[in-house]
């Protein structure tokens, strides 16, 4: 049921991003994404809230989704490589829901990124609402004819004693279980960074330098998994 | 067959204590050495552990005195003791506000610009403050104490039914649970959502610990000790491991049939989900095996430290919360290496100790100064005061 796919260190790339121990992520082909690959236009909705921004004039241009984007286009080369996002902070899952259909209307992805589930847990959203407006937002974004991929809660060790993540990422990891859309893990990969001693999320700073790093690592990594999910054969001991 | 011993069941104490212990290591966010707690191993933790035997103790203690003074009196001591945890409650509810406050100071980083929007309830305390003392709103791990009160303000009738008809009284506390899984009842939390801990599911099990402190478990001595049992539990408790192993090791996942996963998943905490409650009842029918009441090691002082902890469980409670909260602001101020973190852990839980070291002591004097009383007075004020902490 779940493919393993510990995150792979790819020559000239940062060694920093690479990481011991996973998977990190649970994965489930995804064959719109594979289509468009082989049409050689791949265009991608990132649906998140604040931790898929930076902030800073030139925020936009080192968070994930830009740094993905341009990973992908190195990767893919005669592939063009679109990535619109639909980013505000402090939104839960069913903030998202409710502006869904529009942003799929327009942008007509092959592929809906959805990073959720830190606000709710902030909130205290009620579990199960959450779940359902998760399985809400993936049939939507399957009605519209994109792949879906989640992107769960940031590790942030300082905010611990606030925040229970953990029923959040559980019910997250089960609705894509249930639903067969894979999960980039990102707390899981913060988690084993931060063990590892290659990044200190507990440092107090005000400035850009690990924020922009930790998004680069996320964005390659994450252009790796949609690479995986979208090959063209998966490895046998693939999503079963 | 209603218990007449003022003899406390040193195993209550000793497993309480031990369940107090886990419960810190638990809270103290990102600690290595939670790994050996029993959640990681399971289903059930280390709160199930405590909600039943708190339903035994209070059953115990103020099953006598409904006895012996009726069931005004008794009723009216429960709600002193669930005001006595509201106040405690708010207590640790003030050193929370305390530590989160000095960590908004302190904390800033681009990365966490999302997270740290947790801090803006303090910018208005006037509803914050209110729904904190409403027990709407909780902070992260302090969901326990205000399910404890609400559990003893609903306990009195429950009590009343127990000592008459202990089956009917259970067969209710099932009914609750059953509708509040039927209707989705919870109490309501703020900002939104619900309580953590349900307390129309959670009941159950305090509602059971009673029952079984009430003659139930000497009913059940037979089927506790059939050898049919023993072996369900050991296979139901080898099955959870399993399970319990692919969280860690994502790779045996492959091994759980998809079938499983969908009967089985979400284990509902919150509403005390049936998996969680047998394999608390499995752990329970193999440790009353394994430790006989009149086990000789009780009386051991290696197992000292833990029977006073469990014997003091309100204080020790509180006091392990406080520790959680201090040992995370060591992690985010001095430093989270792991032998910090095996420090803070077993300094928690010495600290834990002595205090309730202290607490006995300063019970000790307090019995020897209210006038080294006459026979018959202290003989009747002694359940209340060695088994006082429910």
């Amino acid at each position: 049921m779940f493919l393993g796919l510990a995150a792979p260190v790819h020559a000239g790339e940062p060694t920093e991003c690479g990481v011991d121990g996973g998977p990190f992520a649970v994965a489930y082909p995804l064959n719109r994404v594979k289509k468009a690959v082989a049409n050689k236009s791949l265009s991608i909705l990132v649906v998140g809230a604040g931790s898929s921004q930076l902030p800073g004039p030139n925020g936009a241009a080192h968070s994930y989704p830009a740094r993905m984007q341009q990973a992908l286009s190195k990767k893919l080369p005669g592939v063009t490589v679109s990535v619109v996002t639909d980013v505000k902070s402090r939104r839960t899952a069913a903030d998202m829901v409710k502006t869904l259909p529009a942003q799929l209307a327009t942008s007509r992805p092959a592929l809906m990124l959805w990073q959720t589930g830190t606000v709710d847990a902030m909130q205290a959203a009620d579990p199960d609402q959450f779940s359902a407006a998760l399985e809400t937002g993936i049939a939507q974004a399957r009605a519209a004819g994109a792949d879906v991929m989640f992107i769960n809660p940031q590790y942030s060790p300082r905010t611990e004693s606030m925040i229970a993540l953990g029923v959040y990422v559980e019910n997250m990891r089960w609705v894509a279980v249930q639903q067969e859309v894979p999960v980039f893990d990102r707390f899981g990969l913060m988690k084993a960074w931060s063990d590892q001693g290659t990044f200190d999320f507990y440092s107090a700073t005000k400035k850009l330098d690990m924020a922009g790093r930790v998004h680069d690592c996320i964005g390659r990594l994450l252009a790796d998994l949609v690479l995986e999910a979208a090959k063209p054969d998966l490895p046998t001991d693939g999503n079963k | 067959m209603v218990p007449t011993t003022t003899d406390r069941d040193l195993r209550l104490d000793l497993f309480r204590g031990l369940a107090l212990w886990l419960i810190f290591l638990d809270h103290i966010p990102s600690n290595a050495v939670s790994w050996i707690t029993i959640r990681n191993y399971g289903f059930s933790d280390a709160t199930e552990i405590f909600v039943f035997i708190s339903g035994y103790t209070v059953a115990f203690v103020y099953g006598r005195s409904m006895r012996l003074k009726g069931f005004l009196i008794a009723a009216a001591r429960m709600l002193k003791r669930a005001w006595q945890i509201y106040v405690a409650h708010i207590f640790l509810f003030a050193i929370y506000l305390a530590e989160i406050s000095y960590i908004a100071h302190s904390f800033e980083n681009p990365l966490y610009s999302e997270e740290m929007g947790v801090l803006n309830f303090l910018n208005n305390p006037d509803v914050t403050i209110i729904q904190a003392m409403l027990l709407k709103f909780k902070p992260v791990n302090m969901d326990v104490l205000p399910l404890y009160i609400v559990l003893l303000l609903g306990f009195a009738p429950f009590l009343w039914l127990l000592m008459r008809s202990p089956n009917s009284a259970l067969l209710a506390s099932g009914a609750i649970y059953s509708l509040s899984w039927l209707f989705g009842w919870n109490l309501p939390a703020w900002p939104q959502g619900v309580w953590v801990f349900n307390p129309f599911a959670w009941q159950f099990l305090f509602i059971f610990g009673a029952w079984c402190a009430l003659g139930g478990a000497a009913r059940l001595s037979r089927a506790i000790n059939s050898p049919v049992t023993l072996v369900l539990a050991i296979a139901y408790l080898l099955l959870a491991f399993f399970i319990a192993m692919t969280w860690h090791v994502p790779g045996l996942g492959a091994y759980v049939p998809t079938i499983v996963g969908e009967v089985i998943y979400p284990i509902d905490k919150t509403n005390l989900d049936v998996l969680r409650i047998l394999h608390f009842l499995a752990l329970a029918i193999i440790t009353v095996r394994l430790v006989p009441r009149d086990w000789p090691a009780l009386k051991s002082p290696w197992f000292k430290p833990a029977i006073l902890c469990g014997a003091h469980s309100l204080g020790i409670f509180c006091l392990g919360v406080f520790l959680s909260f201090a040992g995370h602001f060591v992690f985010t101020e001095v430093s989270n290496r792991v032998p910090v973190q095996i420090l803070v852990s077993v300094a928690g839980i010495a600290i834990m100790a002595g205090a309730a070291w202290l607490i006995s002591w300063y019970r000790t004097i307090e019995r020897q100064g209210s006038g080294s009383g006459s026979g018959p007075k202290t003989q009747a004020a002694k359940p209340s005061l060695a088994g006082g902490d429910t």
